[in-house]
């Protein structure tokens, strides 16, 4: 049933005795009776760079929003840090340390860029917290070292709204770094961008992953060869096939449903 | 120094605002009315106190409440409980067959105040009343409807229902609340006859103390990160949930805000006018009071305190002499705003008015900063903030 899973080796037992950071076993959701995903398994590794590919409705988005909580699983577990996220709100598994980039730029257009990477700095969470969050050095300095991280250091005053397409998916990939996900997932992140914005993204991708786990549904095939350590192809809300961009490549199922066409 | 004025005043623009705003309700005001007309603004003035709540709650909130009626009355009916208490006691009520209870009770054949009546009777109690009934009554409705995500239209409506129901309650239990014709002949407060021209005065200005008190207040919520997450969380909900916020609570809070400056309005309210009934507690009032916001702005704080003096001396003059066409004024009044100019009064005035004052006053700030172009960043973001007057 899990087509992927003897492909990983070691996945299956290894979810006991390794030491993965997320572990997703028997997933599933169905909407009226739908399957979207279906009885996906999925470990990734401390420091891994995971991309996900597959034809269009094939589930990838909806995996990202099981892990998240934006959807709720209809069976099965995922576990980050061995702590069970299923039952968690929203909230709380981006405070465990869970970070979603979504596939449209999401801004806030009305704010600049300095006090969009402010409000999604990691304290005053609290109704109390916020009115009494003081923008302190360190916190100036935190959003200057992203923004420069992020190639907007000198956009800091501008208006959000008023960024390139390519500019706001950064200013959101920074919005989720002043965080320090330990896991942080990225839908679609080069999408609608030009191929100077394409390169410094995948640039930027490489140095934000140094000492996190990254998952990143992409379909640039170009772009995935460059970044990914290990690529799960999804079809049908089932594993088609996991392992190296090489071995990925070369699978006569992955090339028939996905890769041929 | 320089916080206290960024923060409560909202900078250079913010206390100019503020500044004109209060020479004209402290001083023009006063100077310009006799004793009559000043007590019918200091009834406006309560109105301002809900068009603020809004302010906060549907301009940075993006809630839009129609039922704040609700939290208006709440605070006026705690206020006039305690007045009607002061004005029932045995020696003035003798000629009824219970002596010492409020009037409408013995008409109907209640003998004795009803166990919620009893601490009313203390002022420190309703003082707190006036505050805490409406904050925890919007909790409850805030907790039942945001924690289950019913925001937007379907809140609106949700909150209309409310409006309507309290209305019925109170209508229906007249022995406990008065009935339509609600809470009257208040006379004093503590031994003080509030009837008289002195009172009024006084009143007028106690009133409009606590509604700067209010702006001041709202400012600072503004300028705080929990404005800038309302302003956030208006325009993408998800970003500020999956950015590690607890959404409801933020939508719960700016909503409890909005009920106790309401709520504060409403007590003013029955103490400027001497009475407090149903038909400020409904759909068609609470619908009125957002007509104020949009009219003054629903970003802007001072814009919806005009919002709220002009369209009620509209009302007072229209319906006066047009008493049936008033009303259909007062919708035409509000589609015109939002379709025509959605930010109010406040807006206009950024939008013509402002650039113009400030055409002359920027060309020497625009010399100035070519003159010192390389502004470090940090002194340049302390002092970057939205400035909403």
């Amino acid at each position: 049933m899990q087509l992927g899973s003897e492909n990983y080796i070691g996945a299956k037992d290894g979810s006991h005795n390794r030491d993965f950071i997320l572990t997703v076993e028997d997933l599933t959701v169905s909407f009226d009776g739908f399957k979207a995903v279906d009885g996906l398994n999925l470990y990734i590794d401390k420091n891994e760079i995971r991309v996900v590919i597959g034809p269009n409705g094939a589930g990838k988005t909806t995996v990202l929003d099981l892990i998240c909580g934006k959807t709720k699983a209809t069976a099965g577990s995922i576990k980050f840090k061995g702590k069970e996220l299923t039952k968690l709100p929203e909230y709380k598994i981006v405070r465990e340390g869970v970070g979603r980039k979504f596939q449209n730029p999401s801004i806030y257009e009305n704010l600049t860029v300095f006090e969009n990477l402010e409000v999604s700095f990691p304290r005053g969470r609290s109704v109390f917290g916020a009115l009494a969050f003081k923008r302190s050095a360190d916190v100036i300095a935190r959003v200057e070292q992203i923004a420069a991280e992020i190639m907007l250091n000198d956009m800091l005053n501008t208006e959000a709204g008023l960024l390139s397409h390519g500019q706001k998916q950064w200013l959101e990939i920074g919005m989720l770094l002043i965080q320090e996900p330990e896991l942080l997932m990225l839908d679609e992140p080069v999408a609608g961008m030009s191929a100077r914005e394409r390169e410094l993204t995948g640039e930027l991708l490489k140095r934000i992953c140094a000492n996190r786990s990254v998952i990143v549904i992409e379909h640039d095939m170009e772009f995935v060869k460059s970044i990914a350590h290990r690529v799960t192809v999804l079809h049908q809300g089932k594993i088609l096939k996991e392992g190296s961009m090489e071995a990925v490549q070369n699978d006569p199922k992955v090339i028939e449903v996905y890769l041929g066409h | 120094m320089n916080s206290v004025m960024h923060k409560w005043l909202g900078g250079r623009d913010g206390l100019i605002g503020i500044v004109i705003l209060a020479a004209i309700v402290f001083v023009i005001m006063p100077l310009a009315f006799d004793v009559f007309r000043l007590n019918l603004i200091g009834k406006y003035l309560t109105y301002a106190f809900v068009a603020i709540g809004l302010v906060m709650c549907w301009g940075y909130g993006g809630i839009l409440s129609l039922g704040q009626g609700i939290f208006f009355g709440l605070g006026g009916y705690c206020m006039a409980m305690f007045l009607k208490l002061e004005a029932s006691d045995p020696e003035s009520t003798k000629i009824q067959s219970t002596p010492g209870i409020p009037d409408f009770m013995d008409w109907n054949q209640i003998t004795e105040l009803p166990w919620f009546w009893q601490p009313f009777h203390s002022f420190t109690f309703t003082v707190l009343a006036v505050v805490l009934v409406p904050g925890i009554f919007a909790y409850i409705i805030g907790a039942a409807m945001f924690k289950r995500r019913v925001t937007g239209v379907y809140f609106s409506i949700m909150t209309q229902a409310v409006a309507s129901i309290l209305t019925i309650l109170i209508v229906g239990q007249q022995g406990y609340t008065g009935g339509i014709n609600g809470m009257t002949d208040l006379r004093t407060l503590l031994g003080w006859d509030i009837r008289t021209d002195s009172a009024k005065y006084i009143l007028y200005y106690v009133n409009a103390l606590l509604l700067f008190g209010c702006i001041l207040g709202a400012r600072a919520i503004i300028a705080s990160k929990l404005g800038k997450l309302m302003l956030a969380l208006r325009d993408r909900e998800d970003r500020v949930r999956f950015s590690g916020y607890d959404v409801a609570s933020f939508q719960m809070f700016v909503f409890c805000v909005g009920a106790i400056i309401s709520a504060i309005g409403g007590a003013m309210f029955t103490l400027q006018v001497g009475f407090m009934s149903p038909s400020f507690v409904g759909i068609v009032p609470s619908i009125e009071m957002v007509i104020f916001t949009a009219v003054g702005g629903r970003m802007s704080l001072i814009g919806s305190v005009y919002g709220a003096l002009m369209v009620n001396f509209g009302k007072t003059f229209f319906s006066e002499s047009f008493p049936t066409l008033w009303l259909v004024f007062m919708g035409m009044l509000y589609i015109g705003v939002v379709m025509g100019f959605p930010n109010g009064l406040a807006g206009l005035y950024t939008m013509y008015i402002k650039p113009r004052l400030g055409a002359r006053k920027n060309s020497k700030a625009v010399v100035a900063k070519t003159v010192v172009p390389a502004e470090s960043a940090p002194s340049t973001i302390a002092d970057n903030s939205p400035s909403n007057a």
